[in-house]
């Protein structure tokens, strides 16, 4: 069976740009499937969506959704697509009902067909009783809830979501996350981008991380957490927020800590053992005159593989 | 065609919806021709609403003509448009004239009628004219006084009005009975207007203000498009603006993932700016036409000109859009091209009174050849003559649309 998404060896490189956004991406997305990528800000994750909405052209390499490569078709590209950007995309003097009805006019959609499609949409994301007022006058996550509303009205077979939690209220960001979940129950494809570690593990057949433009890891949340042999990650949070440098070079020396990093005032640890480490990591930090303010231990999730692939932590 | 339009269309709603370009689209154009036009006098004719013209009366004479004037200018179908105040100083009434508190005095002469109607032997007495005082300060309400004037001097000469009269005395009298008036007034008619004379029954005072008002050209009708025209280029200032808001806010990448061509998407702006232009020309020429009763001049010609002189200015607004890059670039440029185009187009003053230069640069403004428009319709122009600005207009625009595209597409293989 074709892959409904078929990105093979994708490089966009910017004009002047000393590197590229995209480089040498490859991946497939199956029917049905709900794929993440996962990544911090700045990995490449928008500009390979807007690869694939057909917004950009890749400087090499291809893309095909559906079987329409975005090169040689892009009508056909944008004909199979939902695309929910990561910025609210709405005309806000306009009512909900007024921007979806626009919205349908530019995917084809017209009279009673079209009527019946916004309807279905605003009960989808719980406007129907919102509807005749202007979106300048909604909270944030209802206009998140509309934008995703205005990807969806022409039941596309998939939807592209940009990162579309950013910054609203935990229950918007809830409802949304059900919305997905919903979509994919449909058997809607969806492609996810996200920064957020816990929306990825929690949608997410499979999961593509991405780094400085390059996919650096591809799997199921089990196949990427046995990437880093099920070590468990210490957090130190140092009072003063100064971590000297020495003591994470004499913590990286200990024998039960696999990798060690600063960031933000914390101190960052990969340990096969968090039980067993913790006494040295504690004694170490006495030794260097640095006052631990909290401890927090993580079981292996996807922030301790993008950790071990990057050395970084993923909200960085 | 369907995408052009609903695009066109939400940009239209959504402009106007927004209060502060309201004000600017319509509010501003409408106060500054109300304040050009009380500048210039624009609302001292009668085609634009004039009421309560005061005049001042001094009737010195004892017949039943100065009556029968005096009658005329309180009659019920002029209450609303004289305002008449009746003196019995000559001295006053003129000075009143003077000092701008009337646009004209009438005085009617002892012995007038007299002058006209012969008495019971027959004799008529020595002629005596009307004398009409007019304000030059007031040229077109003066001018409605003096036409009101010599049109009841007409009938006089003409012998209608004392044939009325000696024929309401007669029978009055008892010297004629009234199943004798329709075979006697006819013939009594007949023998006054051979009495009249060569001697005029009205005199006109203050040549200037007489020779102009009859053809006084109403300012009104040059300001009024000169401001719309004006505005109009705002109103393009802000659909360029729209273009890059909407790539600013997202919502034109959003256009550009959905099955719309970049030409519908570009196309489909220029439309609604093209679109709201005219909305705001029609909605600017209905207020003043009902607000002013300012003539603008055929149907046809006005809905062609109003069509070009939008198509026009879109062409500018596309441009615009096209070298502009953020929002608030446009709405300095577009501030600056709204002024000199205004300046240039003659919105201010007659491109005639400027040097040969500013005559040509004139040439390149939207606002110049849709003043020509909308003047020659004013002065009872025919589609036939709007022909030249019209295509112009369309000219204009079409090209400066293809420039835009050019640019355009140069800007996005420069993006990548």
């Amino acid at each position: 069976m074709p892959a409904m998404i078929e990105v093979s060896d994708l490089v966009k490189r910017y004009p002047g740009a000393p590197s590229p956004a995209v480089d040498g991406v490859s991946f497939r997305v199956e029917q049905g499937e709900v794929f993440s990528l996962l990544g911090p800000n700045g990995a490449g994750k928008t500009t390979t969506l807007a690869v694939l909405s057909c917004l950009l052209a890749p400087t090499t390499g291809d893309a095909r959704v559906g079987g329409h490569s975005v090169r040689t078709d892009p009508m056909g590209v944008k004909r199979l697509l939902g695309v929910v950007p990561q910025e609210v995309a709405l005309y806000l003097p306009l009512t909900a009902a007024e921007n979806l009805n626009f919205w349908g006019k530019m995917y084809g959609l017209g009279g009673a067909d079209l009527k019946q499609r916004v309807a279905e949409a605003l009960d989808q994301v719980g406007l129907r009783d919102r509807a005749g007022e202007r979106v300048e006058t909604y909270s944030g996550g209802m206009r998140r809830r509309l934008n995703i509303a205005v990807g969806l009205l022409h039941h596309p077979s998939t939807v592209f979501m940009d990162e579309p939690t950013v910054g609203i209220d935990p229950q918007s960001r809830r409802s949304i996350l059900d919305t997905v979940k919903t979509l994919n129950q449909q058997g809607m494809t969806v492609l996810y981008t996200t920064h957020y570690m816990e929306e990825a593990q929690e949608l997410s057949h499979r999961i593509g991380v991405i780094d400085h433009g390059k996919l650096i890891a591809l799997g199921t949340l089990d196949e990427l957490t046995r990437l880093v042999g099920q070590e468990d990650v210490i957090e130190l949070k140092i009072a003063g927020e100064h971590v000297p440098s020495e003591l994470i070079e004499a913590l990286r020396r200990l024998p039960d800590v696999s990798q060690a990093s600063a960031e933000d005032g914390a101190v960052r640890l990969l340990v096969p053992d968090a039980n067993r480490a913790l006494a040295d990591v504690v004694a170490a930090a006495g030794a260097h005159g640095v006052r631990i303010a909290g401890v927090a231990v993580q079981e292996p999730n996807l922030e301790a593989v993008f950790l071990h692939l990057t050395g970084r932590a993923l909200r960085d | 065609m369907r995408k052009l339009w609903a695009i066109g269309r939400k940009d239209l709603i959504v402009l106007f919806r927004d209060r502060a370009a309201l004000i600017l689209m319509l509010a501003a154009p409408l106060a500054l021709t109300v304040g050009l036009g009380l500048v210039t006098g624009g609302f001292s004719g009668g085609q634009t609403g004039l009421r309560d013209i005061p005049l001042v009366v001094v009737n010195l004479d004892q017949g039943p003509l100065g009556a029968g004037l005096t009658d005329l200018l309180q009659d019920d179908d002029l209450q609303s448009l004289l305002e008449p105040a009746f003196l019995d100083d000559p001295a006053e009434a003129r000075r009143q004239v003077e000092e701008d508190a009337a646009a004209a005095a009438i005085l009617i002469p002892q012995g007038f009628s007299a002058g006209v109607l012969p008495d019971a032997g027959g004799a008529v007495g020595p002629p005596a004219a009307i004398e009409l005082i007019q304000n030059p300060g007031r040229p077109t309400g003066s001018a409605i006084v003096a036409s009101i004037v010599s049109g009841y001097v007409l009938r006089l000469q003409a012998g209608e009005v004392g044939a009325q009269v000696v024929v309401s005395q007669l029978v009055a009298s008892g010297r004629m009975l009234r199943q004798q008036i329709p075979v006697e007034a006819p013939a009594i008619g007949r023998r006054l207007a051979g009495n009249a004379s060569n001697f005029s029954l009205i005199q006109i005072e203050s040549d200037v203000a007489a020779a102009e008002a009859p053809a006084s050209f109403n300012p009104l009708a040059y300001i009024a498009p000169a401001m719309a025209l004006l505005f109009l280029m705002y109103t393009v200032g802000m659909g360029a603006r729209s273009l890059l808001l909407e790539h600013e806010q997202g919502t034109l990448a959003r256009l550009r993932a959905s099955p719309t061509s970049e030409s519908q998407v570009l196309g489909g702006k220029l439309f609604g700016t093209f679109l709201t232009g005219v909305a705001q020309l029609a909605i600017l020429i209905t207020a003043t036409t009902l607000f002013f009763r300012l003539e603008w001049g055929s149907p046809l010609g006005l809905a062609a000109l109003i069509l070009a002189a939008s198509a026009g200015a879109t062409g500018w607004g596309a441009v615009l859009a096209a070298v502009t890059r953020s929002p608030s670039q446009v709405g300095s440029i577009g501030a600056a091209l709204m002024l000199s185009f205004g300046i240039l187009g003659g919105s201010f003053f007659s491109v005639e009174l400027g040097p040969p230069l500013l005559q040509a640069l004139a040439r390149l403004t939207p606002n110049y050849w849709g003043l020509q428009g909308f003047t020659a319709l004013a002065s009872g122009g025919t589609l036939a003559d709007l022909a030249g600005p019209i295509a112009v207009l369309w000219f204009m625009g079409l090209a400066l649309f293809l420039a835009a595209v050019l640019v355009f597409r140069r800007r996005g293989a420069a993006r990548g």
